[in-house]
């Protein structure tokens, strides 16, 4: 009891002082997780978008897959990046094992399917809302996807503050990938992890409630979008 | 009270250039899950002034107006419109009002320029055109309010607004006061009426009988998906030919 309540103590100075070392590892979550999510973001929402429109052979497979795939446990993503990574694997060439690049594309492989999902969903139900609608107006094609993606942006924030959230708390992926290397791929979770193992227990809080602080406020972001987008729904 | 009489079609517009109207429907069928909803329908519908469907609830009113405006197609049967033009210029000339209309997630201005901008209305012409109708239907001083704040009249109106700013030969209207209140009621009629003295000509699905009788010229009565009757709107509301139609003017219930 003791013990944690100085642990807490530290940690709330570590966050006051901006401790350097502290600040190193949020600086390469955030911009780990970040790209992740932005390049999820921009693969994610035409993918979703062509996938809620598109009719084809296979794609109520393919949506249950990326349904499928939205679940996807970040160790087993780690270990797939990892072996393809390798040495011996296919992207060896690249040489990008145990930095941030291998670090992000393990985030991107865990957040697209969770962008091209919620996107599909949400323009299916958009679409079948708008279609007679828009039909009667003559909107079809490129046009009428551009219409349906406007109409639901508000919703599309949340679902990439969705991916967000899904990333940078994430630990099973990025320890495998990263490493966990000090100064190089040590990002918030990895960091927790080693220092609660190592007994550094006031690093390992802080870092936590840093963590906690972002959740809370992706979380707070996307409550005060849905609440107040449909009221002032300008053009 | 208002001058909802029906005019005498000064219908300038519509005549001056070959026109999409009249228009014949031969033998439409529309089946559906296995259902037939619309069984065989023939009928033909003038250029002039406001035809109104009626029948019961299931009757197949709905159903009907969204295979003259080409939104269902039919299992059997087709529309043939008059002149010569092609499909999307058919579609083009055309215009239609939900029961419950979708508005887009943007100002009632916004939501009138879009119809316009998709109808190739351009540049000045576009912003004329915005003017004149959003006067024309009393949305001025709405003009800027969010769509999705709109009260359930204002969103019809809205609706019609965007129907009509595209300067459609025809209009099809799905019961478009069917949850309106009376004062929200007679804004829409005395727009329709506006709107048939501008040629525009109306198809429009209504269970009101008082309603049919001020804006429109000739009914037909749909009852389980066939026409009971077709007839002008002196003779339907004082003595309907068919027995579903004498019991729905009369108010009764037929089985």
């Amino acid at each position: 009891m003791n013990d944690s309540a100085s642990a807490f103590a530290t940690a709330v100075q570590l966050i006051g002082d901006f401790d350097a070392a502290l600040l190193e590892i949020i600086a390469l979550s955030l911009r780990v997780s970040l790209s992740a999510v932005v390049l999820g973001a921009l693969l994610g929402l035409p993918l979703g978008a062509a996938l809620a429109i598109g009719r084809f052979r296979g794609r109520q497979a393919l949506i249950v897959c990326v349904n499928t795939l939205m679940g996807l446990p970040p160790v087993v993503v780690g270990l797939i990046v990892y072996l393809q990574l390798s040495q011996s694997g296919l992207l060896g060439w690249l040489h990008i094992l145990y930095s941030p690049a291998a670090m992000i594309i393990a985030q991107l492989i865990l957040v697209t399917p969770i962008v091209i999902a919620l996107t599909r969903q949400f323009i299916e139900d958009a679409d079948a809302d708008y279609d007679e609608e828009l039909r009667s107006l003559g909107v079809r094609g490129w046009s009428k996807l551009v219409t349906l993606i406007v109409e639901v942006r508000y919703s599309l924030v949340t679902v990439v503050l969705a991916a967000f959230g899904r990333a940078i708390a994430e630990v099973g992926a990025v320890i495998i990938v990263g490493g966990n290397i000090n100064h190089v791929t040590r990002v918030m979770t990895t960091a927790i992890t080693l220092e609660t193992s190592k007994g550094n227990l006031s690093l390992a809080l802080a870092l936590g409630l840093v963590l906690m602080f972002l959740a809370l406020g992706v979380n707070a972001a996307a409550a005060t979008i849905r609440h107040f987008a449909p009221k002032v729904a300008y053009a | 009270m208002l001058d909802l009489a029906v005019c005498e079609s000064d219908a300038k517009d519509a005549r001056r250039a070959p026109s999409i109207l009249p228009l014949s429907v031969d033998g439409l069928v529309y089946e559906h899950a296995g259902v037939r909803i619309i069984d065989n329908i023939s009928l033909h519908i003038e250029a002039a002034g406001c035809t109104a469907i009626m029948g019961y609830n299931g009757a197949g009113k709905s159903v009907l107006v969204r295979l003259l405006h080409g939104l269902l197609t039919p299992s059997a049967g087709a529309c043939r419109w008059a002149g010569n033009f092609d499909a999307n210029e058919i579609a083009r000339r055309q215009a239609m009002v939900f029961q419950a209309p979708v508005l887009l997630r943007r100002s009632v201005a916004a939501n009138v320029e879009y119809a316009l901008r998709i109808r190739s209305f351009n540049g000045e012409r576009r912003a004329q055109r915005l003017e004149a109708i959003l006067q024309e239907t009393d949305l001025l001083s709405l003009r800027d309010r969010p769509a999705a704040v709109l009260s359930a009249g204002e969103r019809q109106r809205v609706a019609l607004c965007r129907a009509l700013a595209i300067e459609p030969e025809i209009v099809f209207l799905d019961e478009p006061t069917a949850s309106l209140d009376p004062a929200a009621t007679v804004a829409i009629e005395r727009i329709l009426a506006r709107a048939m003295r501008a040629g525009r000509k109306l198809v429009m699905v209504s269970q009101s009988v008082g309603q049919v009788q001020r804006l429109a010229r000739d009914v037909i009565f749909v009852h389980r998906g066939r026409i009971t009757e077709h007839t002008p709107i002196e003779e339907f509301s004082t003595q309907p030919r068919s027995e579903p139609a004498r019991a729905f003017v009369a108010g009764e219930l037929f089985e």
